[in-house]
């Protein structure tokens, strides 16, 4: 999918199917969310787990503009990038559940979901330790010729790592095709990014880096996004270089789920604030108002997605749990025979 | 066959690799136009061009993600550290992502790649460039780790670990690198997981690996002046170990010492002893004895850093205990 610089008659960006897979892509994270939630609740799901509701116009601006041959690494708070690449929800959720079925066979879970098919890397669990993996990528693509990319997602709390500077470091010395994702949520688990990075303007970053391009970007329009990411892939793909993206969201529930959604780092008040911009209502209100969809539209793909949450979840409760002798499976390549 | 130094060895492995696979590239600091910190890469980077022997800015914790970025995408990295002491700042990459890419990602991502360098002690580098990491290296599920004591065996082991599809981990000493050996003129490789019967003899087992078979073969010499005679089982591999190496040999001899360079405490001897003890209690006729670095950080000081590392008198010593001589 290309973004189209240019607005239709309705006044709005690209065209009405394109628009409509963004927004069906926004409602299916929103739900499967709020349907992991759940299922962590019920005690289905177990261990560390990070949702990503609020956050969505990120995952689907980014992704929507990459091809099915870029590459894509991530950190834990992976579920939405995973949809929105195309994962299968069911592969998804029966992960979650720590299944067989699971895209990473019961393996990895909430944080480290992988699939070969759609060049989904991972989720990664240390925060900034997947960063230069995607220089490695970005290293790889120029060593073979090729004109992919790869799309390198990280919290904001990553710019205060070494790990990131060493990898923007490489990526910039050596022109690499990394386009580096800042998901600005504002915080670092609890603590917030003017209490951890001493910088205002994470893009800025950027500047530290001749050549590298840089730019703040308003996370909660998924247009906005789309326009970002074109200028992006237009220095990454056609110039093979480095781009640095800080894309400017919030997340509407806790770091993890023992995490309150307000309260002790966060007010109430600012919850709300933040609310009033949630990316899915700003969508659908964009699209009512030009005439691009019904209020009966959106019903209906509502309940597709709910029933789409339901089948994965179903899907994932009727998968086995991994066979005892997967224990000793993957920790190496067999390489006797 | 040739007589060449360890260094050459590696060079050789390194130059027949890149040649017969595109895929394997080296990167590291100094590994090009410096031609290697220790001359390793001498050569390669002319023959090679830029882009297969890349030179890095000091940043270990960076270039050996972009190994791991690479090796998820289909390359064959070697990773070089100028010294492992300084691949701590990198042991992130190593443990959590080479070492854990396939089993959690459940057998999607496979790490064909090596990180290699010196290790352990070389000559009054003092506290921060003389440490020994088999045992914290061998402690990890998802990695293989190799420490080769001769050219012969580096070579062959090098070449093995870059076609190796796992993430292989190799040991070499800068107190190596100039040591000669013979090393064939034609292809062929040294399996990683399997140990090498370096001497024989019936009196005692002296089991090491590393730079440490060089003090064990010396220890030897003089032992057998004196009429002892004992087997050297180089492990060659420390993760995996060759078990049957070494009890094929403590069920000889029935006597073993265990001599490594590093640290005492949950060192890779006590590992051996492990298995030693599982699987020879009955053959043993007296308790293994262990040779290893004092436990303290290495000092400078000519004197007190010869008295801290293991050495052939140590391990001559350490026989004739377990032979209840002296």
């Amino acid at each position: 999918m290309a973004a189209k610089k240019k607005s239709d008659a309705k006044g709005l960006p690209g065209d009405p199917q394109l628009r409509k897979d963004l927004l069906h892509s926004m409602i299916l994270q929103r739900r499967f969310e709020e349907k992991v939630g759940e299922a962590y609740a019920l005690g289905k799901i177990g261990g560390f787990c990070h949702l990503y509701i609020g956050q969505e116009a990120v995952s689907t601006g980014v992704l929507s503009m990459l091809r099915a041959d870029d590459y894509v690494v991530t950190t834990y708070r992976d579920h939405g990038q995973a949809l929105a690449r195309g994962m299968t929800p069911r592969a998804i959720m029966a992960e979650l559940f720590g299944r067989i079925d699971g895209c990473s066979r019961g393996k990895g879970g909430s944080m480290h979901l992988f699939d070969r098919n759609t060049n989904f890397l991972g989720g990664h669990g240390i925060v900034g330790g997947h960063v230069p993996l995607a220089a490695g990528v970005g290293f790889a693509i120029k060593y073979r010729g090729g004109d992919q990319v790869i799309a390198c997602f990280m919290g904001e709390s990553v710019v205060n790592t070494g790990a990131f500077h060493e990898a923007l470091n490489m990526a910039a010395l050596w022109k690499l095709p990394c386009l580096f994702i800042i998901e600005n949520n504002k915080y670092g688990m609890g603590t917030a990014v003017e209490r951890a990075a001493a910088i205002k303007d994470l893009s800025r970053r950027a500047d530290a880096y001749d050549g590298m391009h840089g730019e703040y970007v308003d996370g909660q329009d998924v247009f906005a996004v789309r326009d970002a990411m074109e200028r992006a892939l237009g220095i990454a793909r056609r110039e093979s270089k480095p781009v640095l993206l800080e894309i400017r969201t919030y997340r509407y529930m806790g770091h993890s789920m023992s995490d309150a959604v307000s309260g002790t780092y966060r007010t109430k008040a600012e919850l709300d604030e933040y609310l009033k911009r949630d990316p899915i209502n700003l969508l659908k209100a964009r699209m009512l108002e030009a005439g691009d969809i019904t209020d009966a539209d959106i019903a209906a793909m509502e309940q597709e997605v709910k029933a789409t949450c339901q089948d994965a979840w179903d899907f994932a409760d009727a998968s086995p749990e991994p066979p005892l002798e997967a224990l000793y499976e993957d920790v190496l390549v067999d390489t006797t025979s | 066959m040739a007589i060449i130094t360890y260094r050459e060895a590696l060079n050789q492995a390194l130059r027949e690799e890149m040649s017969r696979d595109d895929r394997v590239f080296l990167m590291g600091e100094e590994v090009g136009v410096y031609n290697g910190a220790y001359k390793v890469s001498k050569g390669l980077l002319e023959e090679f061009g830029e882009m297969r022997v890349v030179d890095t800015p000091i940043t270990e914790l960076g270039f050996a993600g972009v190994g791991v970025g690479a090796a998820m995408v289909g390359l064959r990295p070697v990773i070089e550290f100028m010294t492992w002491n300084f691949a701590l700042l990198a042991i992130d990459q190593v443990v959590n992502a080479a070492a854990k890419m396939l089993y959690m990602s459940g057998g999607q991502y496979p790490m064909p790649m090596v990180f290699r360098g010196p290790n352990g002690a070389a000559l009054q580098l003092s506290a921060q460039h003389s440490q020994a990491f088999e045992s914290w290296l061998a402690h990890i599920p998802g990695l293989k780790v190799v420490t080769p004591g001769t050219p012969y065996d580096a070579k062959g082991l090098l070449k093995a670990a870059i076609r190796d599809d796992n993430p292989v981990v190799m040991l070499e000493g800068e107190m190596l690198y100039n040591t000669k050996g013979e090393v064939p003129e034609e292809d062929y490789i040294v399996p990683i997981g399997k140990a090498d019967l370096k001497r024989e003899g019936g009196d005692c087992s002296i089991i090491t690996n590393g730079k440490m078979v060089l003090v064990a073969m010396n220890a030897a010499d003089q032992l057998a002046k004196e009429g002892i005679h004992v087997d050297v089982v180089d492990l060659r591999t420390v993760r995996p170990m060759d078990v049957d190496a070494i009890t094929a040999s403590v069920r000889k001899t029935n006597r073993a010492v265990v001599l490594e360079e590093g640290w005492e405490i949950a060192g890779i001897g006590a590992q051996v002893v492990d298995y030693v003890q599982r699987e020879c209690f009955d053959d043993l006729d007296a308790p293994v004895v262990r040779v290893h670095q004092a436990d303290v950080p290495m000092p400078y000081a000519k004197t007190l850093e010869k008295t801290a590392k293991p050495d052939v008198a140590k391990t001559i010593a350490a026989v004739k205990k377990v032979l209840y001589l002296n």
